[in-house]
């Protein structure tokens, strides 16, 4: 480190240019951070916990049994901690007993409810909303004809058109069976991007080749506000 | 003397409630200590470990983390967990009153050391090995978890070991590495 600064201390005199002072400068620097690092590793080391791992493996190593629990002992200091019990805590614990119920009455098992077996009709399932009224398939086919009806001859219908209805709810469920209708190859999209238009064509006959092929996602959005849109152009 | 009675009746509840188990883990929260004995009690603490001087006792302060360098905080302190323990240290023929044998003190001792030695974390296969060295194997693996269980030491997801509270309340880690040194 001497011989380093007594180099630049020589070469100081001829440095002329700016761009050289700032060289010397830079490496003046470096050379004090090296310093800064040598003096946190000889303070690291000589901190009294700084023990050489392996010079401490061989002192435990030669230290028997007896020696070490004399020197741990020494710088060992156990914890007091007491339980006792107290007569107010005695006293406590026997109300506690006292108050407590009998296992078999907190622990009481409800058996299950006996009920007479009975057959239930298909209504009341209905009724009980186990079972929809229609399936969902003879919903999807009825929804198809209706689609193939309101297109007539001319092919295909605009999407609104043939999703909206009088009430959200009512346009949200046509939006959702005729999801499945383009699914299960009951009907396809017709996407026109320029003029932002989607139409809906019935095929005569389910494509259930379709669902086999590679499908690509349509998102089309059924906000409230394109609802109110539509059922306002709808009327003028 | 309203003054005296008041830090007497402190004192003595101080006492209480660092002396008897409270819950599953000894000592008391500062916190704790706060809510019973009122926001001086970092004094009241003072008192009564001059008290248990007499004794060869000592309350300790075990803080969350590294100790602070400076004076502690109020902040810090009721954060930290505050025990009574031994002051001077324990005859080694007293450590089998506690229900330990030479072999799990010695196990214990042997431990920690490495551990310190290590910068305060060991790969717990490197521990092992030391003290099977000396120890049968299945007693190794019982005193590790029983050191563990006791919060002497305690292992991460990647087996490592460090020390944990009841090492930094129990053991003057500095003075052990001085005596193994020394030997």
């Amino acid at each position: 480190m001497d011989d380093i600064i007594e180099t630049l201390h020589n070469c100081f005199p001829d440095c002329e240019s700016p761009q050289e002072l700032a060289l010397d400068a830079e490496a003046v620097q470096y050379l004090a951070s090296v310093i800064q690092n040598q003096g946190d590793w000889v303070k690291h080391r000589s901190t009294s916990l700084y023990t050489d791992p392996f010079l401490l493996e061989e002192k435990i190593q030669r230290l028997n049994k007896e020696e070490l629990v004399t020197i741990f002992t020494a710088a060992w200091n156990p914890l007091i901690e007491l339980e006792q019990l107290s007569i107010p805590s005695l006293a406590e614990a026997m109300k506690y007993w006292v108050d407590l119920a009998p296992i078999d009455e907190r622990w009481q098992k409800n058996g299950p409810m006996q009920v007479a077996a009975g057959a239930t009709t298909l209504e009341e399932l209905v009724k009980m909303r186990i079972l929809a009224e229609k399936t969902f398939f003879e919903e999807l086919e009825n929804f198809w004809k209706e689609l193939k009806q309101r297109v007539g001859e001319n092919e295909k219908i605009h999407y609104w058109d043939f999703i909206g209805a009088d009430t959200y709810k009512e346009t949200l469920d046509r939006a959702y069976m005729t999801s499945f209708l383009v699914t299960y190859g009951y009907a396809t999209l017709e996407l026109n991007p320029l003029e932002e238009e989607t139409f809906i064509k019935p095929f005569g006959k389910p494509r259930a080749e379709l669902a086999d092929n590679r499908m690509v996602s349509v998102p089309i959005s059924v906000s409230h506000e394109e609802w109110t849109r539509w059922k306002e152009e709808k009327q003028q | 003397m309203k003054r005296k009675a008041y830090y007497s009746r402190k004192i003595k509840r101080a006492a209480q409630l660092l002396f008897y188990k409270r819950h599953m883990k000894p000592g008391v929260k500062g916190w704790e200590l706060k809510n019973a004995l009122g926001s001086d009690y970092p004094k009241i603490l003072k008192v009564l470990d001059n008290h248990l001087e007499k004794l060869d006792l000592q309350v300790k302060t075990v803080f969350e983390g590294e100790d602070p360098k400076e004076k502690p905080t109020l902040e810090q302190l009721n954060r930290a967990r505050f025990f009574v323990t031994l002051r001077g240290g324990l005859p080694s023929k007293d450590a089998k009153m506690m229900g330990w044998r030479i072999d799990d003190i010695a196990g214990l001792a042997v431990a920690i050391s490495y551990i310190i030695s290590k910068r305060g974390k060991a790969p717990r296969e490197d521990v092992e090995d030391m003290l099977r060295s000396k120890l049968p194997g299945w007693r190794v693996e019982m005193n590790m978890k029983r050191y563990i269980k006791a919060g002497y030491l305690t292992e991460d997801e990647n087996n490592m070991l460090y020390l944990d509270w009841r090492t930094r309340a129990e053991v003057d880690q500095k003075e052990l590495v001085e005596l193994l040194l020394s030997k």
